[in-house]
């Protein structure tokens, strides 16, 4: 590890669990990851891995029954878990923004966009003229156009493209060091999404600010990340900066997902895909969660569940055979 | 706005309705300018006069105008209704989100407290409040809101238990809202369109159980025009001046279907917006 200044943020041995009728579900397994500043880190992989519930539970936002059963999540230099939930009210917004998958339920109905973007503002406690006029700035900022005239418009009279300008706005509004972005562009169509992409780098740069972005696409993660975070099955099976990630991919799933994009130039033969299908997480399988769908397992993999392992500096694996 | 006033005009409940409701809120805005006698004018020599004769709804027993009396009622109707409605809204969206929106505990005890003030009888809850309080119109007004709250308790806690998995509610949770500001700025105005409907409905049913404790001699005392005093009073004369209990009988009649009506009319109005 050669990593000078201190990370913004960093997870160390996070677990997540809920508590069902039908026992423990263990929705996040040991996960350790660290976010700079001014670092777009991006959690990778397929829905249901535990990729949202780690972004909730950054904010101590896991919904019931779930919550975070061991674990640190330190913000500069603070231990998020151990705040009180006062506290954790202040750190909310204030420092770690977030924004969520679906832009077009994520806003109030019953207030106007800009009342919305207003009453961020005024967690900061200002007064209401310095309130719309910091809104409207906002709105400047995350490029709405027409600002005057959207800013009295209700959220079922905006597009979707514009609803998350408008979160992103809320959300941005008190400058927080750290945003996290779930799916930010799922519900959007391909050239809105690279519009908000643009914008939220375009935010990242001026505000100085961590991005830390959740999906499932490796065309985003291409696009805009720093590092990356592969996770399966609730457990984070390898990180690494973006060109090992894409280059020289170490973790078995890893490669296979890498394997299984589409690309642009090939017009011929089957996509690629992994076989089996992701385990539920109330049967995650023993050892290593990936082995029945694994090409490279071994009896060692049904048996141990393999540690994390660093191949090269800022690149780490959680397999046995990482080594190969 | 423009757009619930056209569908409003094309509600034929609503209008009908709330024409009656203006008529009630017209004869007590008003009262001391159609009563064409003082409520409490008594002339014995013209006592028990059937209707027509100068009287239009005729006296009673001590000559009292019927139609004075019956006018000046309504103001007490509305000032009942609305002092009960008030308190009972009050306390149902009040208890009624944090029921819904802490769950738990919380939600138990409330759900117990509407379970068990529900599972007596409505007038026999509210004889005792008054008796044990003392009977005055205040007590009649305190036990009626008393016995009503958990209905509205009971539809804001569902709503709010909608409403709070919204992702506009986890968004402001994000945004470091607190609680309380959760339920006052993002749940409530989302409840408004349920809360109008269930006040609206209430009213009528805040007249009719006053008026019937008054009736039962526990809420206003005569000679104040209460139309449930009018009632009692008639019946010991039924067989002679049917008029005296009839007549209070109608207004009664006519200003819960109006209230009814309009409520109806105003739940199928929001109706179509309260489900998206």
């Amino acid at each position: 590890m050669s990593r000078s200044a201190e990370p913004l943020l960093s997870v160390k041995s996070l677990f997540v669990d809920y508590v069902t009728s039908h026992g423990r579900v263990r929705a996040v397994r040991d996960v350790s990851f660290e976010v700079n500043r001014g670092e777009v880190f991006a959690l990778v992989g397929e829905s249901g891995c535990g990729k949202s519930t780690t972004a909730l539970a950054l904010m101590r936002l896991v919904p019931q029954p779930g919550h975070v059963s061991a674990g640190h999540i330190m913000f500069q230099g603070t231990n998020l878990t151990e705040l009180s939930e006062r506290q954790i009210t202040l750190v909310r917004g204030k420092q770690i923004g977030m924004i969520f998958q679906n832009p077009l339920i994520a806003l109030n109905p019953v207030y106007s966009s800009g009342w919305q973007v207003e009453e961020a503002v005024l967690l900061d406690n200002v007064s209401r003229q310095e309130a719309w006029r910091r809104a409207f700035d906002i709105m400047g900022s995350v490029k709405i156009p027409d600002r005057e005239e959207r800013m009295q418009s209700y959220p079922h009279e905006l597009s979707g493209g514009m609803r998350q300008r408008v979160m992103i706005g809320m959300m941005i509004s008190r400058a927080p060091e750290l945003l996290i972005a779930d799916e930010p562009t799922t519900s959007l169509d391909v050239t809105i999404q690279a519009q908000i992409l643009d914008l939220l780098m375009d935010l990242k740069a001026r505000n100085n600010m961590s991005l830390l972005i959740i999906t499932h696409d490796f065309g985003i993660v291409a696009d805009i990340a720093d590092r990356v975070g592969v996770m399966y099955a609730g457990s984070l099976v390898e990180q690494a900066d973006v060109f090992s990630i894409f280059e020289s991919p170490r973790h078995p799933y890893t490669r296979l997902l890498m394997r299984a994009l589409p690309t642009g130039t090939k017009t011929e033969g089957r996509l690629e895909t992994i076989k089996g299908s992701v385990p539920s997480l109330t049967e995650v399988p023993a050892g290593c969660s990936f082995n029945p769908r694994c090409p490279l397992a071994q009896d060692i993999c049904i048996q141990e569940r393999p540690p994390e392992r660093e191949v090269a500096p800022g690149h780490s694996v959680r397999c046995h055979f990482s080594a190969e | 706005m423009t757009s619930f006033l056209k569908t409003a005009m094309q509600n034929k409940m609503f209008l009908v309705g709330s024409l009656i409701f203006l008529t009630v809120v017209i004869a007590a805005v008003f009262a001391a300018k159609i009563a064409p006698f003082p409520y409490d004018q008594i002339n014995v020599l013209n006592a028990l006069k059937p209707p027509g004769e100068g009287y239009l709804l005729g006296t009673d027993q001590y000559g009292r105008d019927i139609f004075s009396r019956l006018v000046f009622g309504s103001q007490i109707a509305i000032r009942i209704g609305v002092m009960v409605v008030a308190i009972e809204v009050t306390l149902g969206v009040a208890l009624g989100l944090m029921a819904g929106y802490y769950g738990g505990r919380v939600d138990t005890f409330l759900s117990f407290m509407t379970d068990v003030t529900w599972a007596l009888p409505p007038i026999v809850l509210s004889l005792a409040i008054v008796t044990a309080l003392g009977p005055s119109l205040n007590n009649v007004v305190i036990s009626t809101a008393i016995i009503s709250w958990p209905g509205i308790a009971r539809m804001v806690r569902a709503k709010t238990q909608s409403i709070k998995n919204m992702s506009y509610v986890e968004a402001a949770r994000a945004l470091g809202e607190s609680d309380l500001s959760i339920m006052y700025r993002y749940i409530l105005p989302n409840t408004l369109g349920i809360v109008i409907v269930l006040t609206t409905l209430s009213l009528p049913g805040a007249i009719l159980s006053t008026t019937g404790l008054s009736f039962l001699g526990l809420g206003s005392q005569s000679p104040d025009p209460d139309w449930g005093v009018i009632l009692s009073e008639g019946m010991n004369y039924i067989g002679v001046a049917p008029w005296m209990s009839i007549f209070p009988g109608i207004a009664l009649v006519w200003t819960a279907m109006g209230f009814n009506l309009m409520g109806e009319g105003l739940r199928d109005i929001l109706d179509p917006r309260l489900r998206t």
